[in-house]
Formats: C-alpha cells, sequence, structure tokens
C-alpha cells in the first residue's frame, strides 16, 4: 500500500462527524453544504472532513489550528482514541481504522506514544514508574525497561528524581516526565498533543529548544499539536494549518510565512513578528576579547590590535562589567606612559538583558556605534551584540 | 361505588418463589449454611481462645500504631468498660459476626462495582437494585433468610450481607468513574489491554473511594448484626433483644453502648487506612 520509504503515515480522505447519523451529515457535506448549516439540520458536527496529508519519517510535523479547528480529533484519530468516520490512516502497511481490537493494541505500543497537555501523569507512580509505563504493559522484563526509561529519564534532564512522585515536581519537569514516559516507549511516532500549552512562557521556549534538539538527535518522526502560531514556526519542519476541520495549508514555517494559501493564513501570520520573536542572547556572541581593571594602557591596546578592536569592555576579576575603553584614548595613554586605565573607562555603553526583543536592539544603534552588551542579573558580560547581526536577522524576518 | 377490583397477590407471589428457591436450592444453601457456620465458629474460637487482656492489647497496639495515642486511650477506655460489663463474649461474638459478614460483603461488592463502572448497561440494571436493598427496610430482609438458612447466626449474615452490600458496590463504582478521564486515556494511549488499565491505573487511583465504601459496609454490618439478634444471631444484639423482653432498661442500654464503642474503634480505625492510601 505505501511503497516510500520516506512515508511514515499517510492519511488519506479521513473525517469524522460527531453524531448518531454520521452517514446522513457526510451526504450533506458532499452536496456542498458548510459546518454549521449541517450542525442545524442534522444536530452533527463535522469535526474532521476529508483530510489528507503524509508524514515523512523523521521529521517534526506540526498541527495548528484554533481551538475547534480538529486539531485534538486529529491526533486522536492517528491512534484512534476517537474512532474515525471515514478515510485511510496507514503506518507501516497496516490501515489503523480496520484493525481490529486485539491489532490495534498492538499497533498503539508499536508506534504510537504520546505526550498530553495536562501531562497526565499517573499521580499513584514515581517518575520512573510513569517512565515505565508503556513499557511494563507490554511485559517488557524489569531490568530492560528499568534501564530504557532511566535513559529517557536522562534524555530529559530527570536524573535524580527518579523517586519522587508527579504531585512534586512543577510544571515544567512534569511534562518532562511526560516526554520521558512516551520516549521510553521507544514507539516509531511520537504524537504530543498541546504538550507546552500549559507551561509557562520562559520554560516553554526551553521545552521547545530541547524538543527541537532532542529531535534532530533522535530522528523520530513527531507530530505536534499546538494553537500557537510562533510554537509552530520555532519547532516545526511542515506546519500543516486546520480551520474548522479542514487542512487550509501544508508547508514549510518560511512557505507559510511568504505564501500564503488564503487570507485566513495571511491574517494568521501577521501576529507573528520575528524581530519581537527573536532575542538578545539568540543574536549575540561571545566577547572576543576583554580588558582587566588593572590592566595597564599597553596590555589593553596588545589586546584590541590583536583582535582588531575599536573599542573594549572592561570587567573585574568576577567578569562584571564596568565600562568601556576607546582605542584612540588608549593609544594616547600609552604614548604618554599612564600606568592604570582605570580613568579612561566610561560608563556610557549601551547594555540589555537577554530576553531583550531584537526589535529594541536595532534602536539602540543609532546613538552609538559600540557593540551592545548583553549582561545576566549580576551584570557580568555575557556576550555583544553588533549591529551586522541585527541587521541579518531583521533581513532573514524580513524575508520570511 | 363498589369496584371490586381483585388485590394484586404480590405477596403470594414472592412467597410462592422463595418457596421455590428454598425447596429447589435446599442444597446450596445447606452448603452455604455449614461452610459459613463453620467459619464462625472458627473465628469466634479463634478470639475467645485469645487472653482478654492479648486481644485487648492488641486492638489498642492497632489504634496506636494506625490512628495516634488519643484512640489508643479510648480503646483501652471502651474495651475496658465493655469487659467490666461483662459484656466481652457477646462483644466478641458481634466482631465475629460484623467481620464474616463485611468479607462476603466485600467479595460479592467490589466485582460487582468494577462491573458496574466499565459497563454502562450492568450500571443501569444494578442501580436501582441498590436502591431498593437500601430503602427496604432492613427487618424484611430477616423473613426470608430463615427459610433458606433456618434460625441463627448464618441467616443474621444472609441479611446482614445483603443490607450492607450497596454502599461497597457504589463506592466501587463512582470510585474508578471517578478516575480523570486524561489518565484513562493515557493508559488507553499506550495499549493497555482492559485489565492493564483497571489493574495499574483505574482501581490504585479509586482506592480512598473504594474504602470509604468499605468503611460504609462496616458501619451498617455492625448495626445489621444487631438488629439480627431478632432470628437468633448471637452477640450484642441478643443482649439487647433479651432485655427489651424483660423490660430491663439499664441492661439494654449497657449492651447498647457497647455496640457504639465497637462502632466507633471500628470506623476509627478503618477510615485511617483510607486517609493514610490517599497520601500516598
Amino acid at each position: 500500500m505505501q511503497n516510500d520509504p520516506q512515508i511514515k503515515i499517510q492519511v488519506r480522505n479521513l473525517s469524522k462527524v460527531f453524531g448518531d447519523d454520521p452517514k446522513k451529515a457526510l451526504k450533506l457535506r458532499d452536496e456542498g453544504l458548510k459546518r454549521p448549516e449541517i450542525l442545524e439540520k442534522t444536530g452533527q458536527t463535522i469535526g474532521l472532513s476529508n483530510i489528507d496529508f503524509d508524514v515523512r519519517d523523521g521529521e517534526l510535523l506540526v498541527i495548528m489550528g484554533l481551538s475547534g479547528s480538529g486539531k485534538s480529533t486529529l491526533i486522536r484519530c492517528l491512534n484512534r482514541l476517537i474512532e474515525p468516520t471515514e478515510g485511510q490512516i496507514i503506518i507501516g502497511g497496516e490501515d489503523i481504522p480496520r484493525l481490529s481490537e486485539k491489532a490495534l493494541l498492538q499497533c498503539r505500543r508499536r508506534h504510537f506514544s504520546m505526550v498530553f497537555q495536562n501531562f497526565a501523569l499517573f499521580p499513584h507512580r514515581t517518575v520512573q514508574m510513569n517512565a515505565e509505563y508503556g513499557l511494563e504493559i507490554r511485559g517488557i522484563p524489569k531490568e530492560e525497561r528499568e534501564a530504557k526509561a532511566s535513559h529517557a529519564l536522562k534524555q530529559v534532564g530527570l536524573e535524580g528524581w527518579e523517586h519522587a512522585y508527579p504531585t512534586q515536581l512543577s510544571g515544567g519537569m512534569q511534562q518532562r516526565v511526560g516526554l520521558a514516559r512516551a520516549l521510553a516507549n521507544d514507539a516509531s511516532v511520537l504524537l504530543m498533543d498541546e504538550a507546552f500549552s500549559a507551561l509557562d512562557p520562559l520554560i516553554r521556549r526551553d521545552m521547545q529548544q530541547e524538543l527541537i534538539e532532542l529531535q534532530h538527535r533522535t530522528k523520530k518522526t513527531t507530530i505536534f499539536i499546538t494553537h500557537d502560531l510562533d510554537e509552530a514556526i520555532n519547532i516545526g519542519d511542515r506546519i500543516i494549518l486546520l480551520r474548522d476541520g479542514e487542512i487550509v495549508q501544508i508547508g514549510t514555517p518560511e512557505e507559510i510565512l511568504t505564501h500564503p494559501a488564503d487570507d485566513y493564513v495571511a491574517r494568521f501570520i501577521q501576529g507573528v513578528d520575528k524581530s519581537r520573536v527573536v532575542s538578545a542572547q539568540r543574536t549575540m556572541r561571545p566577547v572576543r576579547a576583554t580588558a582587566r581593571e588593572d590592566d595597564g594602557p599597553r596590555t589593553v591596546l596588545r589586546k584590541m590590535v590583536e583582535n582588531g578592536l575599536d573599542s573594549i569592555y572592561v570587567v573585574d576579576r568576577e567578569r562584571r562589567l564596568l565600562g568601556i575603553v576607546t582605542v584612540d584614548e588608549i593609544d594616547a595613554a600609552a604614548k604618554a606612559g599612564d600606568e592604570r586605565i582605570d580613568a579612561l573607562i566610561s560608563k556610557d555603553f549601551p547594555s540589555v538583558v537577554p530576553d531583550e526583543p531584537l526589535a529594541s536592539l536595532y534602536k539602540m544603534f543609532t546613538g552609538s556605534s559600540y557593540p551592545i552588551a548583553v549582561v545576566d542579573e549580576e551584570s557580568r558580560l555575557m556576550g555583544v551584540v553588533v549591529k551586522g547581526a541585527v541587521l541579518e536577522q531583521l533581513a532573514e524576518a524580513e524575508a520570511e | 361505588m363498589d369496584f371490586d377490583i381483585p388485590r394484586i397477590p404480590l405477596g403470594d407471589w414472592i412467597e410462592s418463589g422463595l418457596n421455590f428457591l428454598t425447596s429447589e436450592f435446599s442444597g446450596v444453601t445447606r452448603a452455604i449454611s455449614r461452610t459459613t457456620q463453620s467459619g464462625i465458629s472458627l473465628l469466634n474460637d479463634g478470639l475467645m481462645w485469645m487472653p482478654i487482656w492479648a486481644l485487648m492489647g492488641l486492638v489498642i497496639l492497632l489504634c496506636w500504631r494506625l490512628s495516634g495515642r488519643r484512640l489508643a486511650v479510648g480503646a483501652l477506655l471502651g474495651l475496658g468498660l465493655i469487659w467490666n460489663l461483662g459484656l466481652w463474649n457477646p462483644m466478641i461474638q458481634t466482631l465475629t459476626l460484623v467481620v464474616i459478614a463485611t468479607l462476603v460483603a466485600i467479595t460479592i461488592a467490589l466485582p460487582l462495582g468494577i462491573l458496574a463502572a466499565v459497563s454502562d448497561r450492568f450500571y443501569r440494571v444494578i442501580m436501582p437494585i441498590l436502591d431498593f436493598m437500601q430503602t427496604m427496610p432492613a427487618f424484611v430482609y430477616l423473613i426470608p433468610a430463615i427459610p433458606f438458612f433456618g434460625i441463627g447466626s448464618v441467616s443474621g449474615i444472609f441479611a446482614t450481607v445483603i443490607f450492607s452490600m450497596p454502599p461497597a458496590i457504589r463506592f466501587t463504582t463512582l470510585g474508578i468513574r471517578q478516575v480523570p478521564k486524561e489518565l484513562v486515556e493515557a493508559a488507553d494511549a499506550f495499549g493497555s489491554t482492559r485489565g492493564q488499565k483497571l489493574v495499574k491505573v483505574q482501581l490504585p487511583l479509586s482506592l480512598p473511594t473504594v474504602m470509604g465504601g468499605i468503611n460504609q459496609t462496616i458501619m451498617l454490618a455492625l448495626s445489621m448484626v444487631v438488629i439480627a439478634a431478632m432470628i437468633g444471631a448471637n452477640g450484642l444484639g441478643s443482649e439487647v433483644w433479651r432485655a427489651i423482653q424483660r423490660l430491663r432498661p439499664g441492661e439494654g442500654f449497657e449492651a447498647g453502648i457497647a455496640v457504639v464503642i465497637m462502632a466507633m474503634l471500628l470506623d476509627r480505625l478503618t477510615q485511617t487506612l483510607t486517609g493514610r492510601k490517599k497520601k500516598s
């Protein structure tokens, strides 16, 4: 049935009707009626209508839509937590809607593991036992499943928490357990249902980043549901946009941003402003050289010449930022035979925190030509942002 | 205005039904009767064989370990009073009946409760039956018990089991149905069979509620074995019954207070068990 080894799952003509006479509802749909009319006439809701798409092996596919768009229904039809009304879902040569009860259990165990929006961890089991759940029900011997679960917990950074109970963990950590439970199972497809939506924004960003890294490392085929376009663009290899139970557009984030399929998508992506999404931390680069407060002018001059710098940041022994000196002043001091640079340090330099959005960085360059210093809460120098890098990022955002 | 509507012979029907059951299943009832009787004797003799101070000490220790010093002191005072009033042996007899009736009730109730939780059809069938069982005046169960099992403790246990079983069934069903939908869905998503879902997720999570039901069952069983004295069940109930027949209010109250003490100890003990399970 499926010949292309690149294709992991084929979904064809998938529809789902919520109601007691689905045939009638589908007939009306084929006659061209829309969702609200069908609801009015039959009291039934078309959850999904004629969904066609492929999931490629090893990709991170995001299914994106607002609430009520059918994205949760779609992901649940894949492993038949919700019974599809019609259509095919082919994975590994098997058509999931046509599997017997028993074959379905095997198919779920082999192919799907799932991460849930509200974590759905088993509160009576420890973190370790939660991670082992999928293996346990498959009858994997104790030692093997312990090893696999421990490995999965390590992958998500939860070493040392094995014996804690889920309620003792923060939301972000709970979802890591959820992820570990899914990874330990070693099923061929990872389904993530709004997995990060219940987390607060900072942790969410971290989790997205970790998911991207994990996914690139393991090449695990992943289907990720979200209602957040920024999230979809941030993590997705490809995005499927869903609206009222139908696919509006399928494409890479770039394709969707540059060629929105219709007005609906276009309106959607208007809200995404990349210069707001990208932060100083992402744009900054490491500092090539810094001066120490007790360096003499000649040492500083040498550092600057070697690294080709016009100005250099001065830090103390704890890398706390003290100020900036320019090459002209240092040169003059060296010629005058001064021993110290204290007097030359200027406090008039731009500095930002790592989360500062790109949009506000650009404005800071108008007044000064110094690179912008990125400092942490203890005013330690983390890196610098140069004008070129900001322009580059902004141009990229523009192109998308 | 004399409509001669014949009276519906409902009572006759029930009686002939019961007669049919008694005659056709006498072998079964006799077997049940024998087993139950030997169970009662065994447990009763065991508890009687123990010296009073040892049993009392054991109960006090249990109260202390499971609950705390207050319950232990209460147990000491309460059991001391019962012993002092000369009601120790009737109390042991009552305890025996309660324990056996509760065990039988739970053994029947748990599977039924689980079945009602997973099958909507069974739920719809059993709930009206439970309503019937709980609202029917408790004395009525005593009457058919006699033709089935004769006068005595076995009949008392039969009536007690019927009367005390409903809460255990209800709470089991409720407990399982209350398990959050997401957790059941998660269990499904990983490919759990029905049995795995039940044993690994639904039952452990419903345990506190199920224990609450068992607590109720024990309390109902205690109240019923006292009433069952009317058909010859031994224990504190027969002390009360004798006091009624001889019009001795003092003796009646003494036995009544012993029942109250037992009830409080059993209730507090089973409640702490429930609470402990909830925490972990």
